[in-house]
């Protein structure tokens, strides 16, 4: 046992909170709207220059003009902010954004993070991941904790190339919750049905007490 | 001064060279200039740096200028939704020099400005930051990144004046500001050219000082990924 995608995403929205602007990755990340809990009011922003995002669009009410950074049609809400890419940088990189909760490749014990590119093989970019992992107050990542060989991708130090040297704070896998701490990784909840002896087997980097 | 033109084809007379820098706004499909793009294509103008955010996708908006080979290196943040992209950068056809997103709309807001160049603390540690000088600022590392000046900059907006003052429409705003400022000359494309004194001066997104051409055109706006929800039974 342990938490799917959805399970993940709901334990991520646990993580916000009230009257937060909060930035949320593609994948995994963009399900933790669905579970924002209630009594917390958030806004998202969307760093193509969107601040308070709403849901998807009803079918045939699609706007090619408004979409997320994943380039999914959304929609607006009554407190809905239009701005450009340079601005929407600005209140990034100037710290105005609480929180971002992004998915990961590769997460080193000391917060390094790898989530771009895989040199010869996989060269997506790094969109706006780079930006938004130095200027956020807070980093969340919410990845699964093996890959599909059943190696771990919670490591002593990352292989790929870097998005980010000592940024993540906090890791959300399917096995668990894991706090970046002075010496390496604190475990902080296990995932249903996990024990703490299946996340350790699971994790290359150091885990401290 | 007239910045009205005909169509795409008229306002990129005499603009065009080999191995120009030119800058586009968009992000995704989203409000790209797709009428000039495909002017440029037509014109077979070649070894082109283009700093834009995306590279379109297969067959649309500035994937269209890599299947001509027309484009000799991008700068961008994110291609990964365009398969001939990654088949030329492979290799080794298409040079490309990744920026953050943030970095590149900043570069070009700066380039705009009259700014050379900023320091930020965004890519620090990483290989973005090889070779460019560092400099601690309070404790913290930041490096330094130069500001962009385009020889053209191609912009889409929803409206303009035929002052060349834009308004745009949602997130299709997105790198068209900072990418109309960034151009040595500036062409946008838009919906509509409405009469003079019909757009509010407080609601111009971009003052036309940055326009210098415009046209008005079908925009086909294509939707990159077409997500909905249900609709409650009622």
């Amino acid at each position: 046992m342990a938490w799917d995608r959805n399970q993940m995403a709901a334990r991520a929205a646990q993580e916000l909170q009230d009257g937060w602007y909060v930035n949320l990755g593609i994948g995994i990340p963009t399900l933790v709207a669905n579970y924002i809990p209630k009594g917390v009011e958030v806004t998202l922003q969307s760093e193509n220059g969107m601040l308070g995002m709403g849901p998807f669009p009803f079918e045939g009410e699609e706007d090619a003009d408004l979409i997320n950074a994943g380039k999914q049609t959304v929609t607006e809400l009554p407190q809905t902010a239009f701005f450009d890419s340079s601005q929407s940088f600005a209140m990034i990189r100037g710290g105005k954004i609480a929180m971002a909760i992004l998915g990961a490749m590769e997460v080193a014990e000391n917060g390094d993070l790898a989530n771009w590119m895989i040199p010869g093989k996989l060269v997506k970019g790094m969109g706006g991941a780079m930006d938004l992992v130095a200027g956020v107050g807070r980093v969340v990542v919410v990845m699964d904790h093996t890959n599909k060989a059943g190696e771990s991708k919670v490591l002593k130090s990352c292989s790929l190339p870097l998005t980010g040297k000592a940024v993540v704070d906090r890791i959300i896998s399917n096995l668990g919750v894991l706090d970046v701490v002075p010496g390496g990784l604190k475990i902080v909840e296990l995932a249903d049905g996990v024990t703490e002896a299946e996340l350790r087997a699971a994790t290359e980097a150091n885990i401290v007490n | 001064m007239k910045k009205v033109f005909k169509d795409a084809d008229a306002a990129l007379e005499g603009i065009l060279f080999d191995g120009m820098l030119i800058a586009a706004g968009g992000f995704g499909l989203c409000g790209i200039p797709e009428l000039l793009i495909a002017a440029i294509k037509k014109t077979g103008t070649k070894d082109l740096t283009v700093a834009s955010n995306n590279c379109g996708v297969d067959g649309f908006g500035l994937g269209q200028l890599l299947d001509t080979r027309q484009i000799k290196k991008m700068m961008s943040s994110y291609v990964g939704e365009n398969a001939e992209f990654m088949r030329q950068f492979l290799s080794k056809e298409l040079e490309v020099e990744f920026n953050p997103q943030g970095t590149l709309a900043e570069r070009m807001r700066a380039g705009g400005a009259g700014i050379p160049g900023f320091y930020t603390k965004t890519g620090v540690g990483t290989i973005i930051a090889e070779g460019k000088e560092h400099k601690d600022f309070n404790g913290e590392t930041y490096i330094l990144e130069r500001g962009i000046v385009a020889d053209l900059s191609i912009v889409k907006a929803w409206k303009a004046d035929p002052s060349g003052n834009l308004v745009f429409r949602k997130t299709a705003r997105n790198f068209n500001p900072p990418a109309a400022t960034c151009g040595k000359i500036c062409v946008a494309e838009v919906e509509e050219i409405v009469p003079l004194g019909s757009l509010d001066p407080d609601t111009i997104h971009t003052p036309g000082i940055y326009v210098h051409r415009i046209i008005q055109g079908e925009h086909e706006k294509r939707i990159e990924q077409r997500t909905t929800r249900k609709r409650e039974a009622s």
